[in-house]
Formats: structure tokens, sequence, C-alpha cells
């Protein structure tokens, strides 16, 4: 496996929260650091209303948006540039010593899955530049990563804060136990105090997958216990995160159908909205 | 498969649909409003020409709207009901009746379907740049004919309203961007013609105009083997000139905006909203690169902005029916004029003397095609059969034979450079000397390429003369490709295929 972080900034109030958490994990994976920003599409618009059509129309809209993006693109280019100088810098302060900065233009997502297949894992921020601050907005980028990310995929909050306990929200499904597999075999949680929590009705098969999970755990040396708390996880988990003190959230990514997420919203983005500790989310 | 199974995968990505139809909301509800008030006029004009209600292109134009905004792979680019297919049934509405065109709609539709799945939209790389500009040039001068006998005959108050409708179109946007010249032009010339009292023909004097939405209807013709060979010209007509004008429009589009479109999805989303039109008494359409140039000038990028101006004309024409049917002729008659010159390539003609002469030739080709026969598809074939052979011409002239003879005079050595195929064949065969005497032959094809039948033929004729003049006849150098080439296709490297005994 391939020791690189990928780490996507795009310049808002988070790429220094995502270059933290960057450096948290390459120290913690002895790992070097690919920092990315993606220039996405420019959205050079012209006001004309006027609905005419001069002779030469199609040449003459293209030189005038031709123009537009150009402008455009030269000044997203360099803030994109000092962007990226300062999360290097910010990286190298923290003792990351392999850091490479990578520019591209085109779709995030597109540029994102290409680069991925090198990387161990991937940074982002929980929201973008574009998005709403409003605390209940999640970036429009980020369910899209998550979706199709293959790698494991870890959601920065707005700042970091030095992580000394963990906590795992675990619901015995698939996704669920292969995080807490991952978790085991990788040096980025070891000697964390771990905590797995198990939200809803305990039930006999619930409690068994729960019993295997933290003896995976104890298995690879994690100081781990497990609980059970009744109610829905969304009230929960963040509830345990405060009791626990824990500083980081791991949990497997969406296990249901685009379909039911459209109708019913996904468990996974609410819980991204509801908890501000950074997030590790495992496919 | 993967590929493909990557392309639905996207066409269902939440994230990219959110983007793909919210991403420029306010911009996109506006560009469609401008959009679909250019778009009624447009309508009305078009169902002219295909010689039916303008209802028909106007309901047309609400479903393949909204329809390809939905189903479509171009983002941001307007369909709707088009002279470019409307010039195509002329002739079967005159012979049988708007029913057959709602049947051909829907079999054009089917046909655009087959298109899309059969991944056909990559056949377009063989319509070259001239043959694109002919296309444009030659849907301009359509348009513009069609308006004509708008002109001719009518009463003289006609040319001061259609002036007065070009001077607006032109002049208002030079004062403000913020309101559609085309809507100013409509109002100022409707109310001019009211409060004068000028006695001109109106919109509702040209057929019947929607009072109600659209429904679902069966066109009401005999399902028989022989309606089928009525309409199937007609169709495959329509099915490939809508498919070109809207793959056109979507690399229009894409070089306006930057971005990129799923061209067979376009192809499958035009046959949907043909098939659905069809059934809704609607006219065959396609994409319109005027309006999605006007679309893009007034900002809309987003799915929205198509949906909505198909919406948005719907609701005007559907509730201010009355008004729309007063509007007179010379207005729309202007309208058409502007978007004729607008889509009309005026830096061709500038060019046309600083490109190669074989490039404007193809260009010419391709306008003559289609104003002599009125079928864009027609034109366009002529224009792609005519760059293909002036590419072969171009290709053949890379191709060269020299020789050399020996010191004792017995061996003649040629050696063949260039790209050997049917183009070059003849140049080939002339090439050598067949009368001089010889005891053997050596033919260097190191530095040449085999590509076809032609080539591997005109080789086997060289080879056989030689051999019948007695000499014996090497082969050399045949690079990798023409190796395989010849393996396949020659003769005489099989037993028998020599009449002549003497050769062996």
């Amino acid at each position: 496996m391939s020791n690189q972080i990928l780490t996507c900034i795009d310049g808002s109030i988070y790429s220094a929260s995502v270059a933290d958490h960057a450096a948290w994990a390459a120290g913690r994976l002895k790992a070097s650091v690919q920092l990315l920003q993606v220039l996405g599409r420019r959205e050079a618009s012209s006001a004309d209303r006027s609905g005419r059509m001069v002779a030469g129309a199609r040449r003459q809209l293209l030189e005038q948006l031709a123009d537009l993006d150009a402008e455009r693109a030269k000044l997203l280019r360099s803030q994109a540039r000092l962007d990226l100088e300062e999360a290097e810098a910010r990286l190298r302060d923290a003792g990351v010593e392999d850091v490479t900065p990578v520019l591209r233009n085109g779709d995030l997502l597109e540029t994102l899955l290409a680069l991925e297949e090198t990387a161990a894992m991937t940074v982002v921020g929980k929201r973008g530049e574009a998005a709403d601050f409003a605390q209940l907005h999640l970036g429009s980028n980020l369910e899209r990563i998550l979706r199709t990310a293959q790698k494991p995929v870890l959601v920065a909050s707005r700042a970091f804060q030095p992580i000394t306990a963990c906590l795992v929200a675990f619901d015995g499904q698939q996704t669920a136990i292969r995080a807490v597999e991952a978790m085991a075999c990788s040096p980025l949680f070891q000697g964390l105090e771990t905590t797995l929590v198990l939200a809803g009705d305990a039930t006999d098969a619930a409690r068994r997958s729960l019993d295997a999970a933290e003896k995976t755990l104890t298995d690879a040396g994690f100081a781990a216990k497990s609980v059970v708390r009744p109610g829905s996880p969304i009230t929960v988990i963040p509830a345990e995160l405060q009791e626990t003190a824990a500083g980081i959230l791991v949990m497997g990514a969406y296990s249901h159908s685009r379909l039911r997420t459209l109708v019913i919203g996904s468990t996974t983005s609410e819980m991204i909205r509801a908890c501000r500790v950074p997030i590790m989310v495992y496919r | 498969m993967a590929q493909m199974e990557r392309a639905v995968a996207r066409s269902f990505d939440l994230g990219r649909l959110r983007d793909e139809w919210l991403g420029n909301t306010r911009s996109d509800l506006i560009a469609g409003l401008v959009v679909a008030l250019a778009l009624i006029p447009e309508a009305i004009a078009f169902s002219i020409i295909a010689g039916v209600d303008p209802k028909v292109g106007l309901y047309a134009s609400f479903s393949i709207a909204v329809l390809v905004a939905i189903t479509g792979g171009r983002p941001g680019m307007i369909s709707a009901a088009t002279a470019a297919t409307a010039v195509l049934m002329v002739t079967l509405v005159k012979e049988h009746g708007l029913q057959y065109l709602l049947a051909t709609t829907i079999l054009a539709g089917l046909l655009q379907i087959g298109a899309g799945v059969l991944r056909l939209g990559r056949a377009m790389r063989f319509v070259s740049r001239s043959v694109m500009t002919g296309f444009v040039n030659a849907l301009a001068i359509l348009i513009f004919m069609a308006q004509i006998p708008e002109l001719i005959g009518v009463p003289a108050a006609t040319y001061p309203l259609v002036a007065r409708g070009l001077a607006i179109l032109y002049q208002l946007p030079r004062y403000t961007k913020a309101v559609p010249a085309p809507l100013v032009c409509l109002l100022v010339i409707t109310a001019v013609v009211t409060a004068l009292g000028i006695d001109i023909r109106t919109v509702s004097d040209m057929g019947e105009l929607p009072d109600a939405l659209p429904v679902f209807l069966l066109p009401d013709i005999p399902l028989t083997l022989e309606t089928l060979m009525i309409i199937l010209p007609y169709a495959a007509g329509v099915a490939a000139v809508g498919l070109l004008e809207s793959l056109m429009t979507a690399s229009i589009v894409d070089e306006l905006t930057d971005t990129t479109s799923d061209k067979n999805r376009e192809c499958v989303g035009q046959g949907i909203a043909n098939v659905a039109t069809g059934f809704m008494g609607g006219m065959a359409g396609c994409a319109m690169i005027g309006q999605s140039i006007i679309n893009v000038q007034s900002g809309g990028r987003g799915r929205l902005s198509t949906f909505s101006a198909g919406v948005f004309l719907l609701i005007l024409v559907v509730f201010l029916g009355d008004l729309v049917g007063i509007i007179p002729m010379p207005a729309l008659v202007a309208i058409m004029i502007m978007v004729s010159i607008g889509t009309f390539s005026w830096s061709s003609l500038r060019k046309m003397r600083e490109h190669p002469p074989s490039s404007s030739i193809v260009m010419v080709a391709t306008v003559a095609g289609v104003v002599g026969t009125h079928n864009l598809a027609i034109g366009v074939l002529i224009g792609v059969l005519l760059s293909g052979i002036f590419f072969a011409g171009k290709i053949a002239q890379i191709f060269r034979v020299r020789s050399s003879l020996s010191e004792d005079g017995t061996t003649r050595t040629y050696v063949v450079e260039g790209q050997l195929f049917f183009a070059s064949a003849e140049d080939f065969l002339t090439a050598f000397d067949f009368g001089e005497v010889l005891d053997r032959v050596v033919i260097d094809l190191t530095e040449a390429h085999i590509w076809d039948i032609s080539s591997v033929a005109a080789l086997d004729t060289v080879v056989l003369k030689f051999r019948r003049e007695g000499a014996e006849v090497e082969l050399l150098g045949l690079n990798r490709a023409s190796e395989t080439i010849v393996d396949k296709l020659a003769v005489h490297d099989k037993p028998g295929a020599l009449a002549d005994p003497l050769a062996h």
C-alpha cells in the first residue's frame, strides 16, 4: 500500500485545518503528503439579456467569454498558488518533510478519483469555499467525495485539536466492521483511547458483532471498550463524543441506496453535520 | 462496458444532478425566460415553414425543451422545433397531412434513440469543420428563404414594419441589455399595427394556436407497411439532420462554456424527446444553434435554463394565447431575419480566400447541396464525401518511386516511399517501366505503407507484369503494417494465382 496522503484544499478557512489534520495523519502514518487544489469550472457569464443575435454572434460571444474566463483563471491561479504555499508551509512546520503541491484544472471529483489511486487516504474539509457557514450546511462536494472515494476519507473539522481519544460509531453493518478492521491494522489510531458505541437496542447479533469488533481492536493492542446507548445515532453519538472527550470519530460510509438517501437522507451526512470533531470515513 | 457503467453512474450522481440543475438557478431562470420569448416567434415561424398550425410547433418546442432538459447530454443547450427538421417535412405534410408528420416524428425519435444506443455520436468526427460551417450557413439561408413568402406580394405596409422591427432588434441592445429585444420588437410592432389599424396578416391568420395544455394522443394513421414506407425516408432524414444539428450545437456550447458533454446521451435524449413530442401532437425538432447561443449569452448554463425555457413558453402561449394571435407577421419576419443573420458564419466568407480551395469547395458544396434540395442531410453527405475525397487526394501526394540500375544492367531496384492506397495506386502503376529488359527486379517497400486492396492489387499487377517479362521479382521490406494487409489481401502469395507458368 502506498504511503501518501491526498490532501484537498480550496483556500477556504478549512484549508489550514485540513493541513493540520493531514500533518497529524502524516506524522502517525510516516506518510508523505500530496497537497491538491482543483480549480473548478470557471463560471464566466455575460449579463446580456437582450436575446439578440448579431452577425458572427458565436465568435463574438466565444471571445467575450474566453476573455472573462482568462481573467478569472489568472486570478484564481495566483490565489491558488498562494493557498498551496501557505498549506505547504504549515505542513512543513508541523514536521512533514515530503510535501508535493499539485494544482489542477477540472472537475474536483474526477481529479480526486484519479489521484486517489496512488494514495492511502484522503483528507478534505467539512465544507468548502463556496459553502454557507450556517452550521447545518455541508460542502456540496463532500457528499460526492464520500460516495465515490475508494480510499478512507478524513473529514477535517473547522480547527484542529490534539487527539487523544477516539470514538467508533458502530452499527454492526459491513462497512463498520471493515472500518474497525482497517483501524486495527493502521498506526493512525494506535495508542488512542478507543470507545465503540452502538446506538439503539442491543440485539444479540449486534452485541456479538460489537464484542467481536472490540476484540479485534484489543488484539491489535488498542485500549478499547464498548458501550451500548439506546436512542438514535444522531443524538447518541454527539453526546458520547462529549462524554468520552474523543477528538475523532470513525465510521463506515454510506451503506444505503441513493434512492433511500434521496427520500430520507443519509445517516452519514447527518452525523458529519452533527459532530464537531474530525471524522474518519471508511468504505 | 466499464465506461458505460461509469456513464450511467455519472448520470445518477446526485451531486452532479444537483449541479446540473440547481448550480446556476437565478441566471438559468432569467436566461430561460429570454430564450422562451425568442422561441415563440421561431416556433410559429417553423410551423409555418412545415405547413402546419402554429400550435404544432409551439407544443413541440415546449415538450422537446422540457424533455431534453431532463434526458439530454448537454446542459444549457436549447432544443425545440427547428427550421432544419421543418424543411424536411414540407412535402410530407403537403401530400399526407399532419398525422403522418406526427408519426414521422415518433419514428425519427426511435431512430435517434437507436443511434445513441449504438454510440453513433462518434461518427461526428467524419464531419469536418468546413462541412459544419457549410451546414450552419445553409441553415441560415434556409431560415431566410422561408421568410421570402412573407416579404413578396404582401401589403406595402409590411416593409416599413419589418425595417422598424430590425431597427429595434439591433439598436435596442446598444442602450439596454436588460430587456430582451425580441420582446420589445413584438410589443412595439403589435402596438403600432393595432393603433394605426393597419390591415396586415397576423399569427392567428396562420392557423390554430394552443388553447390548452398538450395531451397524449395516438397519430391517426393506418399501421401498415405502406405507411411505414411513406414515413421512413422522412424519419431517417429528420433523425439524421436532428442529430447532426444537435451534436454540432453541443460542441458549440462545449466550446462556449469550456465544458464537456455526453454526445451519446444527447442522441438518446433527442430521440426520447421526439417520440414523446409526436404523441403530444408536436413536430420533430432538435437542438438550435441560435437559441443555444442566446441562452449562453444570457447566462444560462444548467439544465434548468432549457427546462424553464420550455415551461415559460407554454405558460406564455397558453395563457396569453389571444395576445400571441394578434402579433403581426412582420414582427416575426424581422426576428427570423435577425436569427438567420446571426446564425450565418460571416467570417467564413472572408476566410474563403485564406483557406485552401478544397475546404472552401467543401463548404460551398455543402451549402449548395442544402439549398438545392432543402435537405440538410444531403448537403452534409455531399460535404463529407467531398472532404473525404480531398483528403485522399492530399495524402496520395505523399508518395514517390525512385529507381536505380545495377552496374551490369540486369537488375533494377525500385524504392517506393509514402502512402499506397486507392488514390495513389494509379501513380504507383505508372512509376514502373515494364518495357525495360531485366533479369531481376527489386521492389523496396521499406518506406511505404500499404493501406487497402487497391494498392495490394496494384502491387500484384506490377509483380505479375514483371514476371511475364521474364524477370525475377523480389519484394523487400514490407513493413509490418504492409505485411499484415498483404497477408490478408494479396493474391500472389497464394498458389495457383498466376495463370502463366512461365513466371515460376
